[in-house]
């Protein structure tokens, strides 16, 4: 079963892990993969947090994975991280967006964001954070930030050996294509 | 054609690759996705979603009836809303092939419970089909109508949140047409009557031992033969999860089909292996069967019965082995769902909670959210249509016992209404219940993800639809007073309260505006912001529970990404602190 490799997006309801999680796994599908994805809907989606698995390798069975088992863990908000690193084998990357979203109990005042996530996790794990926030803003539309990480998991993840951009063709609106393939060139550059 | 889809997507296409005519359901999660993606083949089948799953039941059954292959679907405990009219068809039997999807939520991800409704094959006696992935769903649909037809007998076609969900690699098929009958009127097989129904159940029976001699050859339980030291019997997404947990050299006996269960399949395959499994989700459905045939085999004993399993789970169980998990050391702090910014259902669950003592009887939807801190505004969720006769059973007591003089509210949705509200909106009135319900109508079934009822005006072939007006129901059975509210005026929110708690005549709330998520409706979007000089650091607009406010070095923020400018925080700020700027 090592052959099979396990990615874990994570983030909060409604920042895109699920166009993330449709390209990634078009592209390894067009690569030759078996390929199994996992995601949760409903209530979660309501500013809760949010999970996606992809699975791929010659043959993959299970389409979610338990702790200790995933290589590569994407954050799509920083608290996040910690809250998934379980999931994350020893030897694995983390990639994290160096961007806080308040969740209820901290916008409600009934607590406090937590200081020292990345540092916490640079710690324990080979870790790349940067802010993909300020890139996606500068390629003029900050809801790219999820195209931003996609690209940071590509190059983290040694991917770049398939070829993405006729996917994001497939994937996106024509309107949209060439901002979200800024943003993905972006994020392979960090 | 090979392609990557979630469970439901192949469903979809297994119930249009199986001819069928005619599909109803009701939403709910996880099922939802499945007649969302049913509706593109429109042009070889009609699909509607029914008011609830009790009714899509019936519509889809009346269908076969006339002689067409037709399907329902509904998330589990839509099954307990459908059961009466499941526990007679079976005795009756089909016209053309009938199936039901329960897609059951293990682990609860977005449900009340977990209930495992492979028990209704047994309890009902029905057959039973479990996929494991989405080539599984796409192609078990087929031979679940083959089944169907040959046994004369209704499907239960039992996915769960990771079967339905998962995608997986799919390739697809042709439609296959099927003719329809002249309709012939079969009093003797389809009337109830306790005459006809003491014939038809001996024939149940009978098509039972038939099915369980089908169980043994079918072509949807394979034997994996490998080892002779371990065996495993499993089904479902758990044969994914053991597949990856097991060693190389196990057995596996992997069951579609599981009730009847293919009992001399299973007591061969036992045969042959030193050691035997069963890994199945949730109860021992499969297990208390094995041992009751006088198998011997391991299951709940190392596999739980609560949440739903993954590799790590049975790898511990079975085996003892624990993962490596890396400590980091920092804080976490919940992130439980809550109502989106500009949500209707803020300002009305603000004003019953400020300050207030009422009893808030809710009900399963968006508004459930409703319950959670800052706003904690409900006393109870049970099920659906619960909120009106669950408010009542408090109601009734609280006037009975005068133990309390609180004032209940009863809440329900829009879809909810129609679902199984307005049965207890006919309770309050035939019973004179002192309390008011209150109908919280955002035009549209919104937890689920937006599918259209019939309060909607629209349905799901993407036709205009009658619109059934609420308050023209509620007048209908006697509600004198009925005040049409919107949520997101406070002041008018608040008089509504107090117009409803005064009036002498039976009264009721419908607080009305569309959820801002609703695409097709142009809705009033701005931006709200604080001036930093006229706040005083207060928090009171933290009480509305917005994911939008929070207060940075003592002064209240909006995130500007976020905000919607419905202004419900700038009604709620004592200093006038909160504007709208303009779009």
């Amino acid at each position: 079963m090592d052959t099979v490799k396990s990615i874990l997006l994570v983030g909060v309801g409604g920042q895109g892990t699920i166009l993330v999680s449709k390209i990634l796994t078009q592209g390894l599908i067009q690569a030759g993969y078996d390929v199994k994805m996992s995601e949760i809907h409903g209530m979660a989606q309501r500013g809760g947090s949010v999970s996606t698995q992809v699975r791929y390798g010659d043959k993959v069975y299970s389409p979610i994975i338990g702790r200790g088992a995933a290589d590569i863990l994407v954050a799509f908000e920083k608290m996040e991280a910690v809250r998934y690193a379980e999931f994350l084998k020893p030897s694995g990357i983390a990639v994290i967006n160096d961007y806080a979203i308040a969740p209820m109990p901290v916008a409600a005042g009934m607590a406090v964001y937590p200081e020292g996530s990345i540092e916490a996790m640079a710690k324990a794990f080979k870790t790349i954070f940067f802010n993909a926030a300020e890139i996606a803003q500068k390629i003029g539309n900050p809801k790219t930030m999820n195209i931003v990480l996609f690209g940071a998991m590509v190059k983290a993840f040694d991917m770049s050996g398939i070829d993405w951009e006729p996917v994001f063709r497939t994937q996106l609106p024509e309107k949209l294509l060439e901002v979200n393939l800024k943003a993905f060139r972006a994020g392979m550059e960090v | 054609m090979k392609q990557l889809m979630t469970g439901n997507e192949a469903m979809a296409r297994g119930v249009y690759e199986s001819g069928v005519k005619l599909g109803s359901a009701y939403p709910g999660t996880p099922s939802t996705e499945v007649f969302e993606n049913l509706v593109q083949y429109k042009d070889s089948l009609y699909c509607e979603w029914a008011p609830n799953e009790k009714v899509a039941t019936e519509v889809a059954y009346g269908a076969s009836i006339a002689g067409v292959r037709s399907v329902c679907a509904m998330k589990h405990v839509g099954l307990n809303v459908a059961a009466d009219p499941i526990f007679t068809a079976t005795y009756q039997g089909v016209g053309r092939g009938f199936v039901i999807i329960t897609a059951d939520d293990p682990d609860m991800h977005s449900s009340q419970n977990e209930q495992d409704n492979r028990y209704y094959a047994r309890f009902a006696k029905m057959a039973l089909i479990e996929p494991s992935d989405s080539q599984e769903c796409k192609d078990f649909l087929k031979e679940a109508y083959s089944v169907s037809e040959k046994f004369d007998i209704p499907v239960l076609f039992r996915v769960t949140t990771r079967v339905c969900h998962s995608k997986s690699i799919v390739e697809l098929g042709e439609r296959e047409e099927v003719t329809t009958p002249e309709y012939q009127r079969n009093v003797r097989k389809f009337v109830c009557t306790p005459a006809n129904a003491k014939l038809n159940h001996p024939i149940l029976e009978q098509k039972l031992k038939d099915l369980a001699i089908y169980a043994n050859q079918s072509p949807l339980n394979k034997v994996e033969m490998k080892g002779s030291k371990i065996g495993v019997i499993t089904a479902s997404i758990a044969y994914q999860y053991a597949k990856e947990v097991f060693p190389e050299d196990t057995s596996f006996l992997k069951l579609g089909f599981t009730y009847p269960m293919p009992m001399d399949l299973i007591r061969d395959f036992a045969g042959k292996v030193e050691k035997l499994y069963v890994v199945e989700e949730l109860e021992p459905f499969m297990e208390e069967q094995i041992k009751a045939a006088g198998i011997e085999c391991t299951g709940k004993e190392v596999i739980p019965n609560v949440c739903e399993l993954n590799p790590e789970v049975i790898a511990k169980g079975v085996f003892g082995i624990c993962p490596e998990i890396t400590k980091v050391e920092a804080q976490v702090v919940p992130r439980p769902p809550a109502l989106c910014p500009g949500c209707p259902h803020r300002g009305f669950f603000y004003t019953l909670s400020k300050g207030r003592d009422f009893v808030i009887t809710g009900d399963i939807g968006c508004y459930t959210l409703g319950s959670a801190p800052p706003l904690s505004a409900m006393d109870s969720v049970v099920c659906m249509g619960g909120g009106f006769s669950v408010g009542m059973g408090l109601a009734k007591v609280f006037e009975i016992t005068k133990q309390t003089a609180k004032k209940v509210f009863g809440v329900v949705g829009d879809s909810t209404f129609f679902h199984s509200g307005m049965t207890g909106a006919a309770e309050i009135i035939y019973n004179r219940g002192k309390m008011i319900p209150c109908i919280l109508d955002n035009s549209i079934t919104g937890m689920t993800g937006h599918q259209d009822n019939p309060g909607s005006g629209a349905n799901l072939m993407g036709e205009p639809a009658p619109l059934i007006r609420i308050e023209k129901v509620l007048e209908a059975y006697g509600y004198e007073k009925i005040i049409i509210v919107d949520p997101q005026d406070l002041a008018a929110m608040e008089k509504a309260v107090q117009d409803a708690l005064a009036s002498e005549v039976p009264a009721a709330i419908i607080a009305r505006r569309p959820c801002l998520l609703i695409k097709k409706i142009k809705h009033d979007i701005g931006k709200c912001l604080v001036n930093p000089e006229q706040c005083r650091g207060c928090k009171k607009c933290l009480k509305v529970g917005c994911p939008a406010m929070c207060v940075k070095d003592g002064k209240a923020t909006i995130d500007q990404t976020l905000c919607v400018g419905c202004k419900v925080c700038a009604q709620v700020c004592p200093f006038g602190a909160i504007e709208r700027g303009e779009q």
